[in-house]
């Protein structure tokens, strides 16, 4: 009976397809339109050749963990990190050397369409997959049991995938909404929603019906991101269609409140999905990794209390001296430095479990990477709330500095405590010994290591440097330098910045051939860890 | 199944819970991190007791030190208007061909100008003034000038512009588009004649004597017997192997056909007086003022 209405459904689905694709007014809702048509045809007609066929006698084991979904969110993870790197050494190179916004690629290939395809792969399609594939492993593995919802979580998998993939080809047909992190237009931002809203529903799933006593703090930490991640994303996207038939939207706040949901979204974007989803990950894999106790279980409680209220509200230092009312500005301003002590707080707690570890570091390159992540985390929100702060931030803002600190943030923080993630995740779940080579993950850790030192010290001298320059005046106050002229002085330090992506993007694909011949070469394990047994 | 973490002694005391191997120590807050915390928590409560922050029904707190980052802006740029109005008025008042002679006056209209010029004028003449020939925006620093290279002709081309419909007295002149009056040949000819004036070497020797009869019947009159221009109709000087859109030969053969028009907006409308002057002497002094 189900495969009845699947097919009815899944008709319908592709007969839309078709007609939407007909209609459509702009190329990105076409092509989008004859992708979901092919999808959707593909599956009806899947689905149509298996009807009445007898089904397989065992369904899933309750008692064993949903494990497949976590390997392809691992692959998913370790190919999108790969592609959202490689973009974002194209368009550091197209920025030193514009030539390379070839005539050929316009409207396509050039670095403003190209940006946002960057921004997107790392953090929702890197970033993103690395959070599902993490969760959903912590969550079954803190709670002793199998995720719940069944089939549920491939549905998120994959709808998740899809979205990546409307997203990116939107960006490249010109479909965007020119909101910086949410540039997806309406239709794929509902079927964002959808997804999420599975997700949430799996991951609460299994919560509820965890068999521990009590919920891990990790778990804390993932349920926060995915709850306030729905919440921003659904109030940042309230948008009209111009037409069903086309991509275009037409958001419901104006000006400046527009300007500053915008920011509330984009602020909470980096302190619930970057910040809190990844120390859920960084809570589970640093005392797994390090066979220690986590550090301090009040610290753990009180800091991420004091974290997720106080974050919520920082949004408004985006907008210093702007249209923005200075009272807002100020409540920003303050929030953020005050944010400073409980973001600290999940570093102390991440390196202070090493203690009486410590040794580790000199034996573990996994280790090190986690480490390190950890400093990186710690060194970008200290120098967060200090870029708030009003005064530093009329040198800071509209420059690379701030590019500076994102990265010191996505690529240490967000890349190293996944990378570590992915060196603990693969050899478990394809059930192997150990990892297919330790001197590849410590070619990786320098490589990405020093690629991040060229990033961040390259952006940091360019952008006080241009900050200077363009507040430059003479005694008569009248400007010294031009734009073009700051343009200029800027050049070396781009080639030095691109230098470091492709150091990092090295390391990325060094990761990868080594995960590849963990998988295929690596001696099995024979002791198996996928049965949901609570651990007291 | 999973690995329990380890324990040494004088670790302190777990909490009793176990997740997947993994426990918690019964740790303390450290010291030092729940002062620096309570310390950003009071100074945040002065810091918004001192500056606008708490809103209201109809209006936020405007703080105890009046702090509005409007008025800031207004108060620095009128002191800085303040500062220059009397030698402003001086240089917009003054004759024009006066500035040059009184140094005070030409120093801070040079400064002034420069200003005026990275902010408004780069985008299409270049940061250096250097111009953009691929899309047909002059060099300012060489001394050939299509309107005319004194300070009073420079100050009229920046007051009204070039070809733009927004201002009734911008220059105005315009190359027909020969495509459409010539043969293909005649073109040709006439761009390779063209080429000889300025010494260049033709691309086709042969095409050069019927080049200077189409010429003479269609160029001359604004362009000159010799190609030497017409700064009165904006008629570029041909001979001087200076080029606004280029001297190659295909780049002339692409002029003639469809002939160029460049626009240059008027800039009465969006700057002052005095700010016009100085950017025009700026410009003058570049090096190819007459």
């Amino acid at each position: 009976m189900s495969n009845y209405i699947k097919l009815v459904a899944l008709g319908l689905v592709t007969l839309f397809a078709m007609i939407a694709a007909n209609y459509a007014r702009d190329p990105a809702y076409m092509v989008h339109a004859i992708l979901i048509m092919v999808i959707a045809g593909v599956m009806f007609l899947y689905t149509l050749r298996t009807v009445g066929e007898p089904q397989l006698a065992s369904g899933p084991n309750e008692h064993e963990y949903f494990d497949d979904v976590v390997r392809y969110g691992v692959i998913a993870t370790a190919f999108w990190g790969v592609v959202g790197f490689l973009v974002g050494v194209v368009i550091a190179f197209q920025l030193a050397f514009p030539v390379l916004n070839f005539e050929w690629t316009q409207g396509i290939g050039n670095f403003g369409r190209l940006r946002p395809l960057h921004t997107s792969a790392v953090i929702f399609a890197f970033g993103g997959n690395a959070l599902l594939a993490t969760s959903f492993y912590v969550v079954q593995r803190t709670s002793a049991v199998r995720l719940w919802g069944g089939n549920l979580a491939w549905f998120v998998f994959w709808g998740y995938q899809l979205f990546i993939v409307l997203a990116a080809t939107g960006y490249l047909l010109g479909g965007t909404q020119s909101k910086e992190y949410a540039e997806p237009e309406w239709y794929v931002d509902l079927w964002l929603t959808v997804v999420w809203v599975s997700y949430l529903a799996v991951f609460l799933g299994t919560i509820i019906k965890r068999k521990e006593p009590h919920i891990y703090v990790a778990n804390w930490f993932y349920l926060a991101f995915i709850v306030t991640v729905a919440m921003l994303h659904v109030v940042n996207n309230l948008t009209i269609p111009v037409s069903i038939w086309g991509s275009k939207s037409v958001i419901v706040w104006g000006g400046v409140r527009d300007a500053m949901t915008q920011w509330w979204y984009g602020h909470n974007a980096v302190g619930f999905f970057l910040t809190a989803g990844f120390l859920g990950m960084m809570y589970y894999f640093i005392p797994k990794r390090a066979e220690r106790p986590v550090y301090s279980y009040k610290l753990s409680i009180i800091h991420f209390w004091s974290l997720i209220f106080l974050y919520i509200w920082a949004g408004p230092h985006h907008l210093h001296y702007t249209a923005l009312p200075d009272w807002a500005s100020t409540l920003g301003m303050v929030f953020s430095v005050v944010l400073w002590m409980p973001s600290w707080g999940g570093m102390i707690n991440g390196l202070m479990t090493l203690s009486g570890a410590w040794d580790k570091l000199r034996t573990d390159p996994v280790i090190r990477m986690m480490v390190i992540s950890v400093g990186f985390y710690g060194m970008s929100t200290f120098e967060g709330p200090m870029m708030s702060i009003r005064a530093v931030n009329s040198l800071s803002h509209y420059t690379d500095w701030t590019i500076g600190h994102v990265h010191s943030g996505a690529l240490g923080w967000n890349g190293m405590i996944t990378f570590g993630a992915l060196y603990f995740l693969v050899p478990v779940l394809w059930k192997r010994e150990r990892l297919y080579s330790l001197q590849m993950v410590s070619w990786h850790f320098w490589l990405a290591t020093i690629g991040i030192v060229l990033y961040a010290a390259s952006m940091w001298v360019t952008g006080i440097m241009e900050g200077l320059m363009w507040r430059e005046v003479d005694a008569n106050g009248f400007l010294v330098n031009s734009f073009a002229d700051t343009v200029a002085a800027k050049f070396p330090m781009y080639v030095v910045r691109g230098f470091g992506g492709v150091l990092y993007l090295a390391g990325a694909i060094i990761m990868c051939y080594n995960l590849w011949m963990t998988v295929r070469k690596a001696p099995a394990k024979e002791a198996s860890l996928t049965v949901a047994v609570p651990a007291e | 199944m999973s690995k329990p973490s380890q324990k040494f002694e004088g670790d302190p005391t777990t909490t009793g819970h176990s997740w997947d191997g993994i426990e918690e120590f019964n740790n303390p807050l450290p010291r030092w991190w729940v002062w620096v915390f309570y310390l950003t928590i009071i100074w945040g409560i002065g810091y918004t007791i001192a500056y606008p922050a708490w809103p209201g029904i109809t209006g936020a707190s405007t703080g105890l030190l009046g702090w509005s980052s409007r008025a800031l802006v207004d108060e620095e740029l009128q002191e800085a208007e303040a500062a220059n109005a009397a030698i402003n008025e001086r240089l917009a008042s003054v004759e024009l061909t006066a500035i040059a002679g009184d140094p005070e006056l030409n120093t801070y209209a040079t400064q002034a100008g420069a200003a005026v010029f990275r902010t408004w004028c780069t985008q299409c003449h270049g940061s250096g003034a250097a111009g953009v020939q691929a899309s047909g925006y002059p060099n300012l620093l060489d001394d050939d000038w299509l309107w005319g290279g004194d300070i009073e002709n420079i100050h009229y081309t920046i007051s009204h512009g070039i070809r733009n419909e927004d201002d009734d007295d911008a220059r105005y002149s315009e190359m027909p588009a020969f495509g459409e009056i010539l043969e293909e040949e005649e073109i040709t000819q006439v761009a390779n004649f063209v080429m000889t004036l300025s010494g260049e070497t033709p691309a086709d020797a042969a095409a050069v004597e019927p080049g200077a009869i189409v010429y003479e019947d269609n160029c001359a009159a604004c362009h000159g017997d010799a190609g030497e221009g017409d700064v009165f109709q904006g008629a570029p000087n041909l001979a001087d192997a200076i080029w606004l859109y280029g001297g190659d030969y295909d780049t002339l053969v692409e002029t003639v056909t469809y002939s160029r028009y460049g626009v240059m907006p008027p800039w009465t409308p969006r700057l002052s007086e005095a700010q016009i002057r100085a950017v025009a002497i700026y410009v003058h002094g570049l090096g190819g003022g007459q």
